[in-house]
């Protein structure tokens, strides 16, 4: 299992030493021209979580491949390069300028863009044709059968998944009663996202038994290992960096912990098991046999 | 360099209406007057950025106004409670500067007491919105006070190296008279190390990380 950050929740060049304990490093979405993101306010605070409407803030396809991956690659960490776009052609046309990076993670989830015209199995299909790099699909819990998404990305060619993105929320001031993002709507992430990310790992890994990258709302070690048993054979720390960079290390060591407290030696032991019954880890066996 | 360590609580004390929440230093260094720190604020998923306002030994102390559920966890605390502290972070202001004057208006004199300390006999020009508020001026004595509806722009040298904290409507006024000045701006962030690029103001035209770029910038 490899722990990674969530792409757009970390940016490597200004935090180098997060970034080295991480296992790769996923870049902030890149689209084929620069984008400035929304107005501010972009972030809010909610009860159990947070809203984001940045915007897919960057600096386009060309001022990244020319200036700003020559500089990641200098922190020798394996490079997962987000993509973004408005259609099929976006997309692959930054997947065949790229060479040479551990993955692409074609975003086809942002809640906070228009979506892109084109359908996640179109998308795959046309970055597949141009790039042999193994393509990651990022999908939304919002779609009401993301599990039939998956199999419809994994027929395109699809090499992973990485679930999920954002839910579009809202939050108000309490005292003005509008809305505290300017563009009234963010994609909510952090603990309240927990329980969607299982439940679509599950459902997607089940229906494709494709490699998943689990994230949303992990913030202890036996968050990790309870994603890993739903079937990611990843997991990306998101919202959780924000307030805690030391969050990998941290992260790292309970895991360690929750994997011996349910007497396995590692997350890998425990891959899918919440698919199999018998598959129970053999600590909670023995107790209830 | 920031670090990120639990620091305990030594005093949580009034001053006016603000509030001045005393840590203990540890390791932790102080850094550059106008640099800030992320406050965990029990209870809350962020944790808040808070300019240091004094650097007494072996404390560091933040003032805050209570304007949501972070502030107000912030304000409760108690001392012997421990948080996590994680700074300094950001460009603080350039203190090599002929004739300096500081000028804070509310809450943005937090950052001036500490200010005041790296430029001693500096004169300092503060403005509140209300007499109660300008009790919180007794951090830094010999201050000029103004009080609404006189404004601070109407008392500063516009002659001198303004350094300025305060809100947005002050700190577009004090550019406007003094060109060179330097301002402290604010911003909501989620993580104060540009990893959440929430902070973003327009910097030159363009849309930038105020935790990156600023938190002070020249005017």
């Amino acid at each position: 299992m490899r722990l990674l950050n969530a792409s757009g929740c970390l940016d490597a060049l200004v935090a180098p030493d997060v970034a080295r304990q991480l296992d790769g490093f996923v870049t902030k979405t890149i689209t084929p021209l620069p984008r400035e993101g929304n107005a501010p306010p972009r972030i809010a605070e909610t009860a159990h979580g947070m809203l984001n409407a940045i915007g897919l803030a960057n600096p386009g396809r060309e001022r990244f491949l020319d200036d700003t991956l020559p500089r990641l690659r200098e922190l020798a960490l394996p490079l997962w390069i987000s993509v973004g776009g408005f259609c099929a052609a976006d997309y692959a046309e930054t997947c065949a300028a790229l060479d040479d990076v551990a993955a692409i993670e074609l975003n086809l989830s942002c809640p906070n863009v228009d979506e892109a015209a084109d359908g996640a199995a179109e998308i795959v299909a046309a970055c597949r044709a141009m790039t042999a790099i193994p393509l990651y699909a990022k999908l939304s819990a919002a779609h009401p059968d993301v599990a039939a998404v998956a199999t419809a990305v994994a027929d395109a060619g699809a090499d992973g998944l990485s679930l999920v993105n954002t839910l579009r929320g809202c939050a108000l001031d309490p005292r003005t009663l509008q809305p505290l993002l300017a563009r009234t709507t963010g994609g909510l992430s952090g603990p309240s996202l927990k329980p969607i990310a299982l439940a679509t790992v599950h459902a997607c890994y089940a229906a494709t038994q494709l490699p998943v990258v689990g994230m949303g709302g992990v913030t202890t070690g036996q968050d990790v290992l309870e994603l890993v048993a739903c079937g990611a054979r990843d997991v990306a720390l998101g919202t959780i960096l924000f307030s805690d960079p030391d969050a990998p290390s941290r992260v790292r060591a309970e895991l360690a912990e929750a994997a011996a407290r349910v007497g396995v030696a590692g997350p890998d032991d425990v891959h899918a098991v919440a698919h199999d019954p018998d598959r129970t880890p053999p600590r909670e066996r023995s107790v209830t046999a | 360099m920031p670090r990120r360590e639990r620091r305990s609580v030594v005093a949580v004390e009034a001053v006016g209406p603000y509030v001045l929440v005393r840590l203990e230093r540890g390791g932790l260094d102080p850094g550059t007057p106008g640099q800030f720190f992320m406050l965990e604020a029990p209870g809350r998923l962020l944790p808040r950025a808070l300019s240091l306002c004094l650097a007494p030994p072996g404390e560091l102390a933040f003032l805050l106004d209570v304007v949501g559920p972070g502030t107000a966890a912030l304000a409760a605390l108690e001392p012997g409670d421990a948080i996590h502290v994680f700074g300094p972070l950001g460009n603080g202001f350039q203190l090599a500067v002929e004739r300096p004057l500081l000028v804070g208006g509310g809450i943005g004199m937090a950052p001036l007491p500490y200010l005041a300390e790296a430029l001693p006999g500096a004169p300092v020009v503060l403005g509140f919105r209300s007499e109660r508020h300008a009790e919180a001026a007794a951090l830094l004595p010999g201050a000029e006070v103004v009080v609404e509806p006189t404004f601070v722009t109407e008392v500063i040298d516009t002659a001198r190296d303004v350094l300025a904290c305060g809100p947005e409507p002050m700190l577009h006024a004090v550019a406007e008279l003094c060109p060179d000045a330097q301002l402290a701006w604010e911003a909501p962030m989620a993580c104060g190390y540009g990893a959440c690029y929430g902070c973003a103001v327009e910097i030159d035209g363009e849309l930038k990380r105020l935790c990156v770029e600023g938190p002070v910038l020249a005017a």
